[in-house]
């Protein structure tokens, strides 16, 4: 290999070590990380909302075909500043759960939970979307976060 | 390396010309389909359907026929006359049949199975979705057509061809083509463990009830790998022919083969890239994984500047001065000999960086959060597969007719135009889709019939209008020029044979080729590879079966385009604490 294309090597694998680098300062430092496998995982099949703390709430979602049951359908409704730990299951087949305007996006599998926290500061209304195609109905399968 | 035509005659060239042909016809649906999703999008058509075909229906043979059953026959022609031109031993008829004939029986299988909404289910497939038998038994019956002859014809000729040459490097095209199918072989067994004791028993009621997770584990263990399985021939023609056809020599055999390699080590261990945003797996391992693909744009730079800097050498070779001179000494549009292949080439390359720089975001793990699922997904997959891997396959299809057949190219202007047309219709589909992508707005989505319908009071979203329109713009822009392609291949592929019917690819000696050890030998990289997709995989496999799955899911059968729950809905039992 001639020196211009070691110097090309070295050149993308330094970009791409740098790159890796931010990812795990932004996961890790920043606190921006994926759903993981909780430890302690339990199923549910009823959606709910719980008021865990001082502006806290803890969120059950369950996504059918075609909606979200979060104790209201396709409706959720909290103060702002509030933080929301979503906890996401489907009761029949893959759904998708993304909070518009969010990092909150997910997948619903079926016999699954997926996790995620979020503080809500500002107010207004969030739409939800299923991103993930689950029969003839998908496209109109949508609920909405309204932050008071 | 072996450069002279080769006479191709008998069952062997009809099998080359039918694997060419068959899948070219069904593109046609397909890309009809995608323009009809592209339109739907933007609110333009607000339909559930189209011609009696519904939008997921169309959307399920869009993606399996473009993505799945046109690159694999490509794949497989492709590799059938790469092999037979550079080791001049011939294809034994009996195994080609058998693979022509478990190739094309799987399709016509699968492609009944989706048109009668009986398969409604994505080319993805996901369980608890399923599907008629017919699907999975049709798609598997194709995967192992595909392979037939990477085991009976191709293995065995390349080790009597080392017999005879012991000292001489493999081919590189060669080279490319075995690591490619080595591959292919490789996630086909994790793919072939969730279709066969998975999905067929649920589609024929044996299983009441199944593991949604595992499948999804093994398919993305299957499912990333498959983009280079579509990438690798591309990356052939750019090594092998591309620098000769514009007039230069491959800058670094070495490098070719490196990257070749780098491709077979860390192709597989990244498919958790696609369940960043699922439970049930850890996220230390996704972030392993995320670096593994992070890695794996590695050969892909390397390949980036080979190329490059071949193209550079073929731009001053004709004249090309100064630093960026050379740009203007390539044949963007030459009519002589072959060099007509050259835009296909060069617009499936500048797609690509788009293609390229959007795939490194898709990896970066929580930067996915903003983009999983969305349009912007859709941007890119049609810069890659659906930009340098679809322009370079139609224009070696369309070189392939013509030597196969004996003709010359008919219409080779609208043959040069289609790959200019395709993509600037892609480069623009690609922006829209991505800013509406930010936005929100969803992948698989019939967006005209909800979020795009002015009436819908509850979903409108007139921010995502004006770029769905642009979008639009740009897949019909597309589109145009695949219709300027059509008309060159049918006048090609009905023209009289003017000459005898031979093979012959353009292949371009390199400059620098020295023996690297490392280079050459073949053993420590494949079981490299085992070992690292062992690491890899063991335990998000582990936790898809344990911890990570609660319950089993009972199934939603796809009978006439709806999903019909094969089990009262809610009876599905826990797995034991």
């Amino acid at each position: 290999m001639d020196r211009f294309e070691k110097r090309a090597i070295a050149l993308a694998l330094s970009l791409l070590i740098m790159f890796f680098g931010l990812i795990v300062y932004a996961a890790k430092g920043l606190q921006t990380d994926l759903p993981t496998c909780l430890p302690n995982a339990r199923l549910f099949d009823q959606g709910r909302i719980v008021q865990v703390g001082p502006n806290r709430y803890q969120v059950d979602v369950v996504a059918y075909m075609w909606g979200f049951n979060m104790g209201t359908i396709n409706e959720l409704r909290i103060p702002r500043g509030a933080v929301v730990d979503f906890y996401v299951t489907s009761r029949d087949v893959m759904h998708g759960y993304h909070i518009d305007k969010t990092v909150v996006n997910l997948m619903a599998v079926p016999g699954a939970v997926t996790y995620a926290r979020y503080k809500f500061d500002r107010p207004g209304e969030y739409q939800i979307v299923c991103h993930e195609y689950c029969g003839l109905g998908h496209q109109n399968m949508a609920g909405k976060v309204i932050v008071e | 390396m072996q450069a002279q035509a080769i006479q191709v005659r008998g069952a062997t060239r009809f099998i080359i010309l039918s694997e060419l042909i068959i899948p070219f016809i069904l593109l046609i649906l397909g890309v009809l389909l995608g323009l009809y999703q592209v339109l739907a999008r933007a609110g333009i058509l607000r339909t559930p359907d189209i011609f009696g075909i519904n939008y997921y229906q169309g959307l399920t043979l869009h993606g399996t026929i473009n993505a799945i059953v046109f690159t694999t026959f490509f794949a497989v022609a492709f590799g059938n006359a790469i092999m037979l031109h550079q080791l001049r031993r011939p294809l034994k008829e009996g195994v080609q049949w058998i693979s022509w004939i478990l190739m094309v029986g799987g399709t016509l299988m699968a492609a009944w199975a989706m048109l009668t909404g009986r398969a409604t289910v994505l080319y993805t497939f996901y369980l608890p979705m399923v599907a008629h038998w017919t699907f999975y038994v049709g798609a598997a019956l194709l995967l192992v057509g595909s392979l037939v002859p990477f085991f009976f014809d191709w293995l065995p000729n390349t080790v009597a061809w080392r017999r005879e040459n012991p000292n001489a490097k493999l081919p590189l095209a060669v080279l490319g083509n075995l690591i490619n199918f080595t591959l292919w072989f490789l996630i086909f067994l994790p793919l072939a463990a969730t279709v066969v004791f998975q999905m067929i028993p649920m589609s024929l009621g044996l299983m009441k009830e199944t593991n949604v997770l595992l499948s999804r584990t093994l398919f993305w263990f299957f499912g990333h790998a498959l983009v280079y399985f579509w990438l690798l021939p591309s990356y052939i023609m750019l090594y092998v022919m591309l620098p000769k056809l514009v007039g230069g020599k491959l800058y670094s055999d070495t490098a070719a083969r490196f990257a070749f390699l780098l491709f077979l080590l860390l192709s597989i261990p990244v498919g958790l890239h696609h369940q960043y945003t699922e439970g049930g797996l850890s996220s230390g391992w996704k972030l392993w994984q995320a670096f593994l693909t992070f890695m794996v744009a590695l050969p892909s730079f390397i390949t980036a500047f080979t190329v490059a800097a071949s193209l550079e050498h073929g731009g001053r070779m004709n004249g090309g001065q100064g630093l960026f001179g050379w740009m203007a000494k390539l044949p963007y549009w030459n009519k002589e000999g072959d060099k007509w292949l050259v835009p296909y080439f060069v617009a499936g390359l500048i797609l690509f960086l788009f293609g390229g720089i959007t795939g490194i975001v898709n990896a970066s793990y929580n930067l996915n959060l903003i983009v999983h699922n969305t349009a912007w997904i859709v941007g890119h997959f049609h810069t890659t597969v659906g930009g340098l891997v679809t322009l370079s396959f139609l224009g070696m299809t369309l070189y392939m007719l013509s030597k196969l057949r004996g003709v010359d190219i008919k219409a080779k202007s609208l043959a040069m135009a289609a790959p200019y047309l395709w993509m600037l219709g892609f480069v623009i589909f690609e922006i829209a889709l991505s800013i509406t992508g930010l936005q929100g707005a969803p992948r698989r989505s019939n967006l005209g019939i909800s979020y795009l319908d002015p009436t819908n009071e509850l979903l409108y979203r007139p921010d995502w209008l004006f770029w769905s329109h642009v979008g639009a713009l740009g897949g019909s822009i597309a589109v145009l020029g695949f219709v300027a392609y059509m008309v060159s291949f049918f006048g090609t592929l009905f023209a009289k044979p003017v000459r005898q019917p031979e093979l012959d690819f353009p292949i371009a000696e390199a400059i620098h080729e020295e023996p690297i050890p490392l280079v050459i030998n073949l053993r420590p990289w494949v079981t490299a590879t085992l070992l690292l997709i062992a690491i890899s995989y063991t335990y998000p496999l582990y936790e898809s079966v344990t911890r990570g799955s609660l319950a089993n899911a009972s199934g939603y059968q796809s009978i006439g385009n709806n999903l019909v729950p094969m089990q009262v809905p809610g009876q599905q039992t826990r797995l034991p604490e």
